[in-house]
């Protein structure tokens, strides 16, 4: 296929999958903020939903003080943003639209009737009073959207960059939301395993859709580093960094099959941080530290988007 | 005055299904239908097909607006309908005309007979925009420069069919002959049973098959076509992306291709893959930036050396356009003599060119009865309407006209046919044209129809779609 399109598939995807997330990232900072406030803590937040999005330096060049409801505009509509919800679903149809012979019927009115009722959507009401509906529609959108694909696309090299894309991003994600907790400090008085520490960790699992899932695999009261192991280790987890990457190496070894066993450096890094996850254990990832541990992962997906960027993006 | 009234006295005007107060024969069921149709159903369905188009994605960006907004081109429910002995003239018409246009563009870059004949004034010819010179002695395969012609028809009785324009570039609007058809068959399908309708819906087929069939010569082996898009900001861009997907080809744009040693090739996942066939949707002067307008970023840097070494064709032809030049269409009649060797079976409006002193002396005295075009000009836009124009307007064009006037033609003001069309007051005769489009590769092929392009604003008689005008399926009865 065109390098183009399979390029503007990818990205579609990753759009898709950002918006998402985003949205996800600020159900979890709106309910933070209101714990923290009912417990009585002017809390940070704000800032730390901003981290974990990674908005924090494209924000303060606009704003000087994380305010939630600067926050939630940044992050929801502002144009300027490119990782704002407005923005991803712009990009996302953008690059639908240039690709429109690549996309199943299915794929594009998904993509077509989300933008058309977000050009209808009236903003001031959607930072306010109405974000919680706002946040669960384009959660509702993202997994219309991949349901559509997931169903009606062919199973070609076509499907594995969309795969890409979404898995790419999502492990981005998750890694991202974890990351949160490392920056919401407790306040003073507050311990590690008091009442704001287990909503926290408990606000992160609901972002992610996980807190059910939790209770299954573990049927104990929450634990940090059973949360940490659920969403990194877990091969269950749908959203768990493990489960993202065997994703993401699937789709890769199923690209060069297609073309002839072509491998490039994205195979070989895409295997080792997948058999990091495969058979790491989570008291190596304590002891090093668990934000030492994410930030490095951060770093090795923006690397390795860039490295299938190389071999069949351009 | 509105210009239905002004020409309306001046012509008699001919109604697609009513003659002399009589419905006529291809539209009895249509009527029917019609009149048993409750007013409520009528807004509704048609409120239906527009969700229809919307949610299909038919958007047509119009170029005064920037390319922002989507626009939809508004669709008519109620069809328009050509029985087969009315088809059967028109598509004979067609294809003389097309195959003397084809001839004439090869004549133009050849030994240009037509010209030595006194026949066409040879300055008209190399003067003129759409004149090539980089196209000289070239052989393009099977001698064919326009693959897909878009012919514009009028209708102004009975009988009488007449060609508006030719355009031998890049003719768009077949999509919507496709998708109208499509919308007439999900919104109304037991009337649809009821007729006979020759399908169109295998148009992109016959699309593909035209194109292969002009394979260049040193193609290698099963051709590769592919469909050049100036890209997702072009208001033709919905066409370009929904034919690609209908004939399961590549849409590419400048920046998938390249070329290496006179071979054009598109970049994919797996590696440089080899282009045999271009359809390009593409102006002449984005293709190369080599050969043609160097800023361009459209189009593929060697692109024309590969053509002219005969390693990729370009569909339509690198100046073809010379062919449907608005200064050039009052000789099209004297070409189809020329070349054929037959009368016209279509007959051409008659047009001043104001380039020729009489011709221009004739049409300032008569402004307020003709519709002044540029030569150049498409889309509607830069024309003046006469009898709807102020006085003012008209005193501006008169300026000029006087100043530059072999940039403009002039013709009558006609009474195109009308068509019963759905309004706000319910149903009412607007004014319609017609494109065909005819294929031409180692065959001619029309598919029976075309675009129906209505002018919804009463009296109105401009049909573009960027200019406030809407289309309708167009029915073509099988004998």
């Amino acid at each position: 296929m065109l390098s183009r399109t399979a390029s503007s598939l990818f990205w579609l995807a990753r759009y898709m999958e950002r918006a998402e997330n985003v949205a996800r990232i600020l159900t979890v900072g709106d309910r933070m903020a209101s714990l923290a406030h009912s417990l009585g803590n002017t809390g940070n937040e704000w800032l730390s939903t901003l981290r974990a999005a990674g908005c924090e330096d494209g924000f303060f060049a606009q704003h000087g003080e994380a305010n939630g409801t600067e926050v939630i505009h940044y992050m929801v509509a502002d144009a300027n943003n490119p990782s704002s919800i407005f923005s991803c679903l712009e990009t996302a149809r953008r690059n639908a639209r240039a690709v429109r012979t690549a996309l199943t019927t299915d794929m594009w009115e998904a993509l077509n009737q989300t933008w058309m009722r977000l050009r209808d959507l009236d903003q001031s009401a959607v930072v306010a009073e109405a974000l919680p509906d706002f946040l669960d529609w384009v959660k509702e959108r993202s997994l219309l959207f991949n349901g559509a694909y997931a169903n009606t696309m062919l199973r070609n090299d076509a499907f594995s960059f969309t795969r890409l894309g979404t898995f790419i991003e999502r492990a981005d994600s998750t890694a991202r939301i974890l990351d949160v907790k490392y920056h919401v400090l407790l306040p003073r008085g507050e311990g590690v395993g008091g009442a704001l520490d287990y909503y926290q960790w408990q606000a992160i699992l609901r972002s992610v859709s996980a807190l059910r899932s939790y209770h299954w695999v573990y049927q104990e009261r929450l634990k940090p580093w059973l949360v940490a192991e659920l969403l990194i280790l877990r091969h269950e987890m749908p959203r768990s960094l493990r489960a993202a990457m065997e994703q993401v190496v699937l789709h890769l070894d199923l690209l060069a099959g297609a073309y002839g066993g072509k491998q490039g450096e994205c195979h070989r890094l895409a295997g080792e941080m997948h058999a990091r996850l495969r058979y790491g254990r989570t008291e190596d990832i304590f002891q090093s530290g668990l934000h030492e541990f994410l930030v490095a992962f951060i770093g090795h997906i923006a690397q390795l988007g860039s490295e299938i960027s190389d071999l069949y993006l351009m | 005055m509105e210009q239905g009234e002004a020409a309306g006295r001046r012509f008699a005007q001919f109604d697609e299904m009513h003659e002399d107060g009589v419905c006529r024969a291809q539209y009895a069921m249509i009527r029917r239908w019609l009149d048993d149709l409750p007013p409520q159903q009528l807004a509704l369905k048609q409120h239906e097909a527009e969700l229809l188009f919307r949610r299909i994605g038919i958007t047509f960006a119009v170029y005064t607006e920037g390319g922002g907004p989507e626009r939809l081109i508004p669709f008519d429910i109620i069809p328009r309908v050509l029985d087969a002995a009315e088809w059967d003239f028109l598509a004979r018409g067609l294809r003389q005309r097309v195959r003397a246009l084809n001839a004439f563009a090869r004549d133009v870059y050849h030994r240009r007979e037509i010209l030595a004949s006194g026949r066409i004034p040879a300055a008209l010819i190399l003067h003129n925009d759409g004149f090539r010179p980089e196209m000289q002695d070239f052989d393009p395969a099977l001698g064919v420069y326009t693959h897909i012609a878009g012919i514009d028809i009028v209708r102004l009785g009975a009988r009488d069919f007449c060609v508006l324009e030719d355009n031998c570039r890049t003719p768009s609007g077949v999509s919507y002959m496709l998708e109208n058809r499509e919308a007439m068959m999900r919104l109304f399908p037991g009337l649809l049973a009821r007729h006979r309708v020759a399908p169109v819906s295998h148009y992109p087929e016959e699309l593909l098959d035209t194109l292969k069939s002009v394979a260049p010569v040193n193609c290698p082996a099963e051709p590769k076509v592919a469909l050049l898009t100036p890209g997702a900001f072009n208001s033709a861009y919905y066409e370009h992306s929904f034919l690609a997907d209908e004939m399961g080809v590549e849409l590419v744009e400048g920046a998938d291709l390249f070329v290496d040693d006179t071979i054009v090739y598109m970049r994919t996942t797996e590696g440089p893959k080899r282009i045999d066939v271009l359809y390009r949707r593409l102006d002449d002067d984005f293709l190369d930036p080599l050969t043609f307008n160097a800023d361009s970023t459209l189009g593929a840097a060697g692109l024309f050396a590969a053509y002219r070494a005969g390693n990729v064709t370009l569909a339509n032809a690198v100046g073809a356009g010379i062919a449907d030049d608005k200064s050039i269409y009052p000789y099209v009649p004297e070409m189809i003599r020329f070349y054929l060797g037959e009368e016209p079976l279509l007959a051409n409006v008659p047009t001043y060119d104001c380039g020729r002193a009489e011709d221009l002396a004739y049409v300032l005295a008569h402004l307020e009865d003709l519709v002044i075009k540029e030569a150049r000009g498409s889309g509607g836009y830069g024309m003046l309407i006469g009898p709807c124009a102020s006085r003012a307007e008209r005193e501006e064009f008169a300026r000029k006209l006087r100043a530059t006037p072999t940039s403009y033609i002039a013709q009558p003001t006609l009474a195109l046919s009308t068509c019963p069309t759905c309004v706000e007051s319910g149903i009412a005769p607007r004014h319609v044209d017609l494109r065909p489009f005819v294929l031409v590769g180692k065959e001619i092929r029309i598919v029976p129809g075309g675009l129906t392009r209505v002018a919804l604003r009463a009296g109105s008689l401009v049909v573009n779609s960027s200019q406030g005008g809407g289309t309708k399926d167009t029915w073509v009865l099988e004998p």
